[in-house]
């Protein structure tokens, strides 16, 4: 299969101004990463991650350097089409799982669909299907505070794939749950990433997510240190299991 | 290639939010912030009760002097005249702190939602899709607010007025000038509460979805 990249980016740098000191957060990062592939970046608090992960979502725009989604230049789009981006393209997922309080599991399911002008039935069908795949088909109508931060990133990675996106972006998916419901959520992501093909970018400091990881790109004050695919992973850290590899 | 994405974006590039939802959005809005709601409501409901108080006193002595015995005719007539223009400097002043209140609420309640709109931006909101819920949700809240100023207005003036001038008020009741009086201080309670989500509505769409996210509360 050839290898088609999905997000590109070219001498990507963020300075952010702390007052009239400049602070530069990235420092030029080039990366491809393919279709269909599961990529976690990992880096220490402070390394960029996050401001890389916005850029790469089209939620922040560089200081310097170019970002393609899909061969699109994001800098290019006008906030329309930005918007579009982000309905049609891209899934977000958040560590604080960010469900709108005030919206069932289903209704926050159906609300990318609905701004993408899908019709009301059409598109709570589609928000059913994908919550029970999930394995939440029997909490359809709870509100976000009902259901457990397990449960909420669940709807979340629904909400995520409502409109058939060719990339999910996940911030610390696993930063606010525990060790087991963290793995199921793990595993979850990779499920979604085999079956509905599409590439999966978590930011993230959480070792479980190295082993379903594709290649694992380390950065390092905003720098990337090394990109290291999965079978030379399995070597470096030890307790790994390869269940999955090859 | 290239002319497929053009076709493809031409067909598949709309974004909506239809009305029905977002009606439905910002009354839950409404409902789950109930106190928030409430306070908003209550400035705008003081606020049109003062005017309406106001023209609904003017309408009952309009009436007297149209329908009621001469002697009180020449001694309103003056009053009213003298009356006027303190009272239209008055209600204009009230209803000026009715605003600075709703844009007050308006904005902390922009704070307090920053994630839920970072969110949505992240969904695929427009900015306009942003701006629509907050303007619908004054425009509710100024709704209800005015029919309720309306009704407390005529009904504190109605009181005192029956009070001064005992069963005259029935023949002389000026039922016309008060339901014109009343549409036009619901109407201007919408737009003074419209006019004061305006702002708030406009930082809320300007932010950032990542910061929107990011920003603590």
């Amino acid at each position: 299969m050839p290898k088609e990249a999905i997000v590109r980016t070219i001498g990507l740098k963020k300075t952010f101004m702390l007052g009239k000191i400049p602070l530069n957060v990235l420092k030029g990062i080039d990366l491809e990463i393919y279709r269909g592939e599961y990529i976690s970046i990992m880096g220490p608090s402070g390394s960029g991650k996050t401001t890389l992960f916005n850029m790469i979502g089209g939620l922040d725009k560089p200081t310097e350097g170019k970002v393609y989604i899909d061969e699109v230049d994001i800098a290019q789009l006008d906030a329309y089409e930005l918007a579009w981006l982000r309905c049609r393209k891209i899934g977000y997922i958040f560590q604080t799982f960010n469900l709108i309080p005030v919206m069932t599991a289903l209704e926050n399911v159906m609300l990318p669909m609905i701004f993408g002008g899908m019709e009301n039935d059409e598109a709570m069908e589609k928000a059913k299907g994908l919550l029970e795949t999930v394995g939440l088909g029997a909490r359809l109508n709870h509100k976000p505070f009902e259901l457990s931060g397990g449960q909420q990133q669940r709807v979340a990675i629904a909400r995520a794939l409502a409109n058939d996106p060719a990339i999910i972006l996940a911030d610390e998916p696993t930063g606010n749950l525990d060790l087991r419901t963290g793995k199921e959520i793990i595993n979850l992501l990779k499920e979604m990433n085999k079956n509905k093909e599409v590439s999966i970018i978590t930011a993230t400091h959480d070792l479980k997510m190295l082993d379903v990881s594709d290649r694992v790109i380390w950065i390092r004050d905003g720098m990337i240190e090394r990109i290291e695919d999965r079978e030379n992973l399995n070597i470096r850290v030890g307790e790994v299991e390869g269940e999955e590899a090859g | 290639m290239p002319s497929q994405t053009t076709q493809e974006k031409k067909i598949e590039r709309q974004l909506a939010l239809p009305f029905i939802h977002a009606f439905n959005m910002s009354l839950r809005s409404i409902r789950i912030r109930l106190g928030r709601s409430l306070i908003v409501t209550a400035s705008i409901v003081l606020g049109i009760a003062f005017l309406m108080s106001v023209l609904s006193s003017n309408a009952f002595i309009t009436g007297i002097i149209e329908k009621g015995p001469e002697n009180l005719k020449i001694s309103l007539q003056q009053n009213l005249d003298e009356i006027r223009i303190r009272q239209i400097w008055l209600v204009s002043l009230s209803l000026l702190v009715c605003v600075v209140g709703i844009i007050n609420a308006m904005l902390m309640a922009v704070v307090e939602r920053s994630r839920e709109i970072g969110t949505m931006k992240c969904l695929g909101a427009l900015d306009r899709f942003v701006v629509e819920l907050f303007l619908l949700e004054s425009s509710m809240q100024g709704c209800v607010g005015s029919v309720i100023g309306v009704i407390i207005g005529i009904f504190a003036t109605f009181v005192i007025y029956l009070f001064r001038y005992k069963g005259l008020i029935w023949t002389i009741f000026p039922g016309d000038l008060l339901l014109k009086y009343s549409l036009f201080s619901i109407i201007l309670g919408i737009i003074i509460s419209v006019l004061g989500a305006i702002y708030p509505a406009y930082v809320s769409a300007k932010m950032e979805p990542a910061e929107a996210i990011r920003r603590e509360v």
